[in-house]
């Protein structure tokens, strides 16, 4: 990358460099104030959206769209739109920059909307105020329904612009959505977009539901159901609906998760007081045992290369995280900390296994590299679990329940989230109470 | 879930050909330790009433039902533990005797933990505990055809409090009729 800038330099001697950039890899105190124009719209375009849309001004919900993200991820400081000093329709225009330098704004996000043959074209540019320099600007085109999504990909176009890693906001996450005192809990599968909109149950609470994970596209998802109470693990395609059973084996499956390449199944098999893990291969159906260990081998994820599995065991007496080979050679214990290690997932970057960890009555959130080394703690509470990674490996997403008062009551579950840095917690709002959270790749890139 | 989507580079105005962060250096940064959160007390030594739990095995009778008079239909265990103590044994002896005069029934051990665990290993766990109460009851004659294991997790407490005591009541086996 250096190497890369040095040639720009030697050939473009005449050419600025870009003055802001951001900084991901640290806790962010000090957000990057950007100012996100609402999207300017022709009266014509804005009745049609109105009328498909049953949205007033589709151009400016984008833009909080847009504003949203970014205020979430902790890095950018969207500024208050009331200060703005030129109007939307700056999108023709190239912006009086130091009308927005007044506002101390270091970004600048101008874009408009058009209905365009039933279709819906959004066109943003990115400006850095201070070197007053457009840093990017694209068009998309989609159908009208499409419009959140708009949203998403201009501010994954922006983090990544700004920070020079992808972005995560074109996302989704399947969860547990759950309902009902704590001991007749109901629970069903949801998904819903990154920012909570779009919220969809996708099964109906008649069995209990648990740890669902997406394949790689995000079009299947792998979960546990007790359907006729038999614990099994389970296929689902979000759009068809269609469900098929996978771990039909004469015991209980459970804890899956999909290969990197998403044509395998890894899962534990529990039968006579132990568990396995096994993969199953999706298309031809072929079962593999991975490991043959009288202890509790469970949770297991793959390296994103496939090469390798990490899980959990408690082959040493308790709870710890190994390491193998993909066929189950090689295995490695590397969690060596004082309490419990369970729930290791390989982090898309490949760099580092995030965890949950039990000591002295507290839950953690943690990473540490694949060898065990570099332990960090991201947070503590009275109960939290299941980390699932954002695709660019920067934020991971898990659930915490609440302790309950002295007569049982006040049980709570709910998703947050929290930045590899250890900054940046946030709660994840959801429609009901939510557990196990599984986040998706990038719907587009 | 694809849809649609169109994207082009809007290009009437000069590009800027500005640096992106330079990753090679974000690497080198390494990065900022966080301060672990300080402070854990209390919690894992409220006191219980010691009349309800030994060691931290529940002993009381408040959730117990019955299979038949005088055959409790649950045994209970430690922390982590899927050992049998020597009450468990004697409620399984009773459960054996009980199905041995019923030979027609046929019985679920239902494997439970407590809600101090991961919900993927409590799974495993409940369904080791289930099989500790089979294994007991096969040595004292019951065919493995009668019985069939399902585990729980965490998932089906029956004391929904967030304290020891609740938690041992919590940590069981419990041995349903099917039929």
């Amino acid at each position: 990358m250096r190497h890369i800038i040095l040639f720009l330099i030697l050939i473009l001697p005449s050419q600025s460099l870009a003055l802001i950039e951001v900084d991901i890899t640290r806790g962010n105190l000090n957000p990057l104030p950007i100012a996100v124009s609402p999207l300017s719209i022709d009266e014509e375009s804005r009745k049609n959206f109105k009328k498909i849309l049953k949205k007033e001004n589709i151009g400016s919900e984008i833009s909080i769209i847009v504003e949203n993200n970014l205020r979430t991820s902790g890095l950018f400081n969207p500024l208050n739109k009331d200060a703005f000093l030129q109007k939307p329709d700056i999108a023709n225009l190239k912006p009086r920059f130091e009308d927005w330098n007044l506002i101390k704004a270091q970004a600048l996000i101008t874009g408009k909307v058009n209905y365009i043959d039933e279709n819906l074209r959004v066109e943003f540019r990115l400006w850095d105020v201070l070197a007053g320099k457009e840093m990017m600007a694209l068009a998309f085109t989609t159908v009208p329904t499409n419009w959140r999504r708009v949203g998403h990909i201009i501010t994954d176009k922006v983090y990544e612009r700004l920070t020079g890693e992808k972005g995560y906001f074109d996302t989704r996450i399947i969860y547990v959505a759950e309902e009902g005192p704590k001991t007749k809990r109901i629970k069903k599968l949801a998904i819903m977009d990154q920012d909570g909109f779009n919220n969809k149950f996708l099964t109906l609470g008649n069995e209990l539901v648990l740890t669902p994970r997406f394949n790689p596209t995000s079009q299947m998802v792998t979960y546990l159901s007790y359907f006729r109470n038999l614990p099994r693990v389970y296929l689902l395609d979000i759009e068809t609906g269609m469900q098929e059973v996978v771990g039909d084996f004469p015991g209980m499956t459970y804890a899956p998760r999909f290969s990197p390449d998403g044509k395998k199944i890894i899962m534990s098999f529990a039968k006579d007081g132990k568990s396995d893990i096994y993969t199953m291969d999706l298309e031809n159906r072929i079962v593999e045992r991975i490991t043959n260990h009288p202890s509790i081998d469970t949770s297991p994820s793959y390296s994103p290369d496939g090469k390798y599995i990490c899980f959990n065991s408690d082959r040493s007496g308790y709870q710890q995280i190994y390491i193998m080979d993909s066929d189950g050679k090689n295995v490695k214990r590397i969690s060596f900390g004082r309490g419990l290690y369970g729930t290791p997932v390989w982090s898309p970057r490949g760099d580092l296994i995030a965890f949950t960890k039990l000591h002295k009555g507290k839950f953690y959130i943690g990473v540490m590299r694949t060898d065990g080394s570099g332990e960090r703690l991201l947070t503590e509470n009275y109960y939290q679990e299941a980390p699932s990674w954002s695709p660019n490996g920067r934020v991971l997403i898990f659930y915490r329940e609440t302790k309950t008062d002295k007569k049982g009551e006040g049980f709570s579950a709910k998703l947050w989230s929290i930045d590899l840095t250890g900054y940046n917690e946030r709660l994840v709002k959801t429609e009901t109470d939510a557990s196990d959270p599984s986040w998706s790749a990038l719907l587009s890139n | 879930m694809k849809p649609l989507f169109t994207c082009e580079k809007v290009s009437y105005t000069k590009k800027d050909q500005g640096a992106k962060m330079n990753l090679s250096k974000i690497f080198k940064n390494g990065f900022l330790v966080i301060l672990a959160c300080l402070a854990l007390t209390a919690c894992a030594t409220k006191k219980v009433s010691k009349s309800q739990m030994q060691g931290d095995v529940y002993t009381g009778t408040d959730t117990v039902e019955y299979l038949a008079s005088g055959v409790p239909d649950r045994v209970f265990f430690a922390t982590n533990e899927s050992v049998l103590t020597t009450a468990s044994r004697e409620t399984l002896r009773k459960q054996a005797a009980w199905l041995r005069k019923n030979s027609d029934i046929t019985i679920v051990l239902e494997g439970h933990a407590d809600e101090r665990g991961t919900r993927e290993y409590n799974l495993a766990l409940g369904e080791r505990r289930a099989n500790a109460a089979k294994d007991y009851l096969m040595t004292y004659g019951i065919s493995s055809d009668r019985i069939s294991v399902l585990s729980y997790g965490k998932e089906r407490p029956v004391d929904s409090g967030s304290n020891p005591l609740a938690w041992s009541k919590n940590r069981r086996s419990v041995t349903v009729k099917a039929n």
